[in-house]
């Protein structure tokens, strides 16, 4: 425990540093290289580190390759030594069955615990907000069950607030990716699954589905607009005020195949996420939906069923075991 | 008439589609008129059938995988073009979305199924039998049906371009989007059923050449005196009679829920889609390592060659290749770290999956040792191996990279993916495929290549790979996804992209010098008169190329690695010479028409499950189950050869 503390600061200013060196050589546009909130950092984090052990082998593998075809060529003036009878050396051998075993165990360390940290919300004084995220052909719906509003195709943050980002699909399976915010999770239909990020810079980040989804899916793109909590409140009222209400009717509409652009909505019908889940095959593993937020009378257990204090009975995992287990169909 | 005429066009010529399918019907209308004029020209249908069509003999069943591999490698790399066109510049219209994700599923599918296993293919029945001094494999006849169905599944594929329709929901057919409910056409159908027939094959060949290692080595080749390819090829074997079934459950329970209506993958009924891409990939990743291994097995052969030294740490590779072949059991969930399982399951997949990086670096150490105080000849199967050397480690690297868990979440279907795989099928399996070409031809066909053609193609073919993928790895960090028909401009992709086109292009010169320099050999290669063009050092080199159909005229008995170059240091290659009072009659199978009937039957009912047309379906079902009851009860199926046949061959071939 002692030597991590110890090692830690040299770690993080190491890492720190070539961050900023390989960061340096590239643009702005190299999204990933450029994060804005600690889940993507973390990750970019991890992604420096694995470089760096890389290299330690691929260095050594190819500056060796260079020399040994230049020095050991078959050329009549060649004076290198050759001995084809020599082919064993336990030494050599241990060396490189040992190093690529170190490193690995190295990465290996670094990647558990990164794994582990990243299903967890980001540390932090505030308190989350949920936002449920669905996938349809070939758009994205964001609904805010806290403040009651709906948007497509673009989703509207506080800063410096850890997002739990629920995530589902009423379409064939996509993924939800913010590069600049962190890594991406799987919208799959019938099942409900969480994606923790955070924006700790106020800015308008490039969102996109990863999975491919037919037809229109080089189409689904989104915005994710980070404010602060007071100009989110703002944007919330304004939604409130102005724009259409999400009725089910519209909602079927919504999800009929297209390419549309963006919409806000100042309610959404009760529940329509969770509906969703589940009438799209979310009941045949009810286990998985006791976790979510507002699972309205789905679920054998009502304790869990309250819109926005589901938050602090939910365990830190991504999923626990048993949910696992009904995702992976072990 | 002329209405039912044009219904009929519409719906399984596609005519509306467009240009560009009719232009590929004209093609494949001409082609088909030019074989057959040709053959008809030169009466040679009845060499076809009596040489070709119906032979089990292993060499000639490799070239004919050989051949087709080629091929395919045309059609993807024509696909990949036409694809990497497209992305060349934002917001391109030479190709639509339909047609673009048609084109992207059945690049990936034919690459690795209908190029890279009928390459490694190819390369097992040409050269194990030889290496272990057998006269065959163990089941001819059955080596036969695992080529007649891996040709009819890949003509089934194909042939969905032009009637019916592709399929288009990637070559990993993920569902919900290839079940009925979002992919009505026949082409998901076309998918299934190719791979289906196929893939019968793929296991039948994963048995007959792992009993043929196991069984039918020559007399004092032990386990641990046998060539490396050899192991290579027994390490893939046993992936592949493990991983097939597999990919078998899956696609065909798909094909009940498209066909019969049953649930097994949609969630609406209880079924889950997490289970096809699981199965999915437990046949999936091992596969890659099914393909990637035998090129393995190429190298160690190549680099021992032309390093003229014994390859470094024998036992550490087959320990390697064993390892790998165990491992790759334990690492099929790293393919979708980001679809919901636990940080427990991510952990044990990422870290098993950093395993596999260990054996395979050790190998390539083992082979830079083996250079080390040798003596290196650039011949055309040495570059190769050169060159796949530093695109192997950096692709292993990106892999190792790719590996960790959390950073996944930021490479999984990006562009930094893309460019991983590729980096690893082309430069393992494609290089390690050309090189083992290249090595073999002489033994094939009595010529070598020609050199300086070959060295155009390799100079064409690398750096146009570097062009064209090392782009795409940053790509990735930049946020563009696979499989995207078009982006927008103002993402900053365009240079980037248009730089992997040109590298594309690239290759696909390099493509067009190996066809080029195939052509020219034929007429102007050198002539292998020895048998033993590289100064070889296995046991495929004592005999003369082409090699006679029964191989060994006295098989004989090994007792040392690298048998062929110990006699020669020991000046004792007379011994290997087949001497007239040791000849025998030899014990050889008949050619059959069957397997070739039987690949054609299956392909009927392939053809009928596609397009629900039941009857025929049936019909080839019957026909397949008649061959096989026809074939339980056939008698007299081998012959001998006489020892007079067998002095005439080898006294004309200045061996006796």
């Amino acid at each position: 425990m002692k030597r991590t503390q110890l090692r830690k600061p040299n770690r993080v200013l190491a890492l720190a540093a070539l961050t900023a060196l390989l960061v340096s050589g590239c643009g702005p546009e190299y999204l990933v290289l450029h994060p804005v909130g600690p889940v993507g950092r973390e990750e970019l984090n991890l992604i420096v580190l694995s470089t760096v052990l890389i290299l330690i082998v691929v260095i050594p593998v190819l500056a060796l390759l260079v020399y040994i075809v230049w020095r050991y060529r078959d050329k009549p003036e060649n004076d290198a030594p050759y001995t084809p009878q020599w082919s064993e050396s336990k030494l050599l051998e241990a060396v490189w069955w040992g190093i690529p075993i170190v490193i690995v165990a190295i990465l290996g360390f670094y990647t558990g615990k990164s794994t582990f940290k990243l299903v967890e919300p980001p540390p932090s004084d505030a308190k989350p907000l949920t936002i449920q995220v669905t996938s349809l052909d070939w758009k994205w719906l964001f609904q805010y069950p806290g403040q009651n509003v709906a948007t497509v195709n673009y989703v509207e943050i506080p800063v410096g607030v850890p997002i739990q980002f629920e995530l589902t699909a009423d379409a064939p399976m996509n993924s939800f990716w913010v590069p600049q915010l962190g890594g991406q999770e799987y919208t799959m239909p019938g099942m409900a699954m969480r994606l923790w990020l955070e924006a700790d810079q106020p800015g308008t980040y490039y969102g996109h589905g990863a999975n491919f989804t037919g037809k229109g899916f080089a189409h689904m793109d989104f915005q994710v607009k980070a404010v602060s909590q007071q100009e989110f409140d703002q944007w919330v009222q304004q939604v409130k005020a102005n724009s259409p209400a999400l009725t089910l009717a519209g909602y079927q509409q919504l999800k009929q195949p297209s390419v549309v652009g963006t919409a806000s909505y100042s309610s959404f019908p009760p529940g329509l996420f969770n509906d969703t889940v589940w009438a799209n095959g979310g009941r045949y593993m009810p286990e998985m939906m006791d976790d979510m937020t507002g699972m309205q009378g789905h679920t054998a257990d009502a304790g869990k069923s309250d819109q926005t204090s589901g938050m602090s009975s939910m365990p830190g995992m991504e999923m626990d075991g048993k949910q696992t287990a009904d995702h992976s169909g072990h | 008439m002329p209405d039912a005429l044009r219904q009929f066009a519409d719906t399984y010529l596609m005519w509306q589609e467009g240009p560009m399918i009719w232009i590929s019907d004209v093609l494949i209308l001409l082609t088909s008129i030019g074989i057959v004029a040709t053959l008809t020209y030169f009466k040679k249908w009845k060499w076809l059938w009596r040489e070709w069509l119906t032979t089990v003999d292993h060499k000639k069943i490799g070239i004919m995988y050989l051949i087709a591999a080629l091929l395919m490698m045309f059609r993807g790399g024509a696909d990949g073009l036409l694809m990497r066109t497209q992305l060349a510049a934002p917001g391109m219209h030479f190709l639509d979305a339909e047609h673009y994700d048609q084109i992207f599923t059945t690049h990936g599918t034919i690459m690795i199924l209908f190029m890279a296993m009928p390459f490694i293919f190819a390369l097992f029945n040409i050269v194990v039998p030889l290496q272990i001094g057998a006269r065959d494999v163990a089941f001819p006849y059955l080596n036969a049906i695992s080529f007649w169905l891996f040709f009819f599944g890949a003509l089934l594929l194909n042939i969905s371009f032009v009637f019916g329709g592709s399929p288009d929901a990637g070559w990993t057919s993920y569902p919900p989007l290839s079940e009925l409910g979002f992919d009505n056409g026949p082409g998901e159908n076309f998918y299934l059923l190719a791979l289906q027939i196929s893939g019968i094959g793929s296991i039948a060949t994963g048995i007959n050449f792992l009993v043929t290692i196991l069984r039918m080595r020559a007399p004092g080749m032990t386990l641990m005196k046998m060539p490396l390819f050899t192991w290579s090829v027994l390490s893939a074997c046993i992936m592949i009679i493990f991983a097939f079934p597999a990919l078998t459950v899956a696609l065909a329970l798909l094909m009940l829920d498209r066909i019969v209506g049953t649930h097994f993958f949609t969630i609406l009924q209880g079924g889950n889609p997490m289970m096809f891409i699981n199965l999915f990939w437990i046949w999936g990743h091992p596969e890659v390592y099914i393909v990637v291994v035998p090129a393995f097995g190429v190298f160690s052969e190549v680099v021992a060659t032309f390093a003229r030294k014994r390859i470094f740490g024998y036992t550490s590779m087959v320990a390697a290749l064993l390892s790998i072949s165990v491992i790759s059991y334990f690492v099929w969930a790293h393919h979708f770290f980001t679809m919901g399982a636990g940080a427990d399951v991510n952990t044990f997949f990422a870290v098993a999956t950093m395993a596999v990086g260990i054996p395979t670096g050790v190998k390539v150490f083992n082979w830079l040792f083996t250079m080390y105080r040798g003596r290196i000849r650039m011949t055309l199967p040495m570059l190769w191996t050169i060159a796949f050397v530093p695109c192997f480690v950096i692709g292993g690297a990106t892999g190792v990279m790719l590996a960790v868990a959390p950073a996944d979440y930021q490479y999984h279907n990006s562009y930094f993916l893309i460019a991983h795989f590729h980096q690893v099928l082309i430069g393992g399996v494609v290089f390690g495929m050309l090189a083992g070409m290249y090595y073999w031809w002489p033994k094939m066909f009595g010529f070598k290549l020609d050199e300086r053609l070959g060295r155009w193609a390799f100079w064409f073919f690398n750096i146009g790979f570097y062009v064209c993928f090392m782009p795409q790895y940053a790509l990735g960090f930049m946020g563009m996804q696979r499989r995207m028909y078009t982006y927008p401009a103002d993402m900053g992709w365009g240079t980037l992209n248009f730089v992997s086109t040109i590298g594309a292009y690239l290759m696909g010169i390099g493509f067009i010098f190996i066809v080029a320099q195939v052509l020219y050999s034929i007429k102007y290669g050198e002539r292998d008169l020895t048998g033993d063009p590289w100064d070889g050092r296995t046991l495929e080199w004592s005999l003369p190329s082409p090699v006679p159909h029964y191989n060994f005229a006295v098989i004989p008995t090994v007792t040392s690695r690298d048998y062929w170059w110990t006699l020669k240091e020991e000046g004792r290659t007379d011994e290997i010479k087949p001497k007239p009072e040791d000849i025998q009659p030899i014990h050889m199978p008949k050619n059959s028409g069957r397997p070739f009937l039987m690949g054609v039957l299956f392909f009927v009912a392939g053809l009928g499950f596609v397009f629900n047309w039941h009857v025929l379906a049936v019909l080839g079902l019957l026909g397949v189950v008649v061959t096989m009851l026809r074939r339980s009860f056939e008698y007299d199926d081998e012959y001998y050869i006489q020892p007079e046949e067998i002095q005439h061959v080898e006294s004309a071939l200045g061996r006796l």
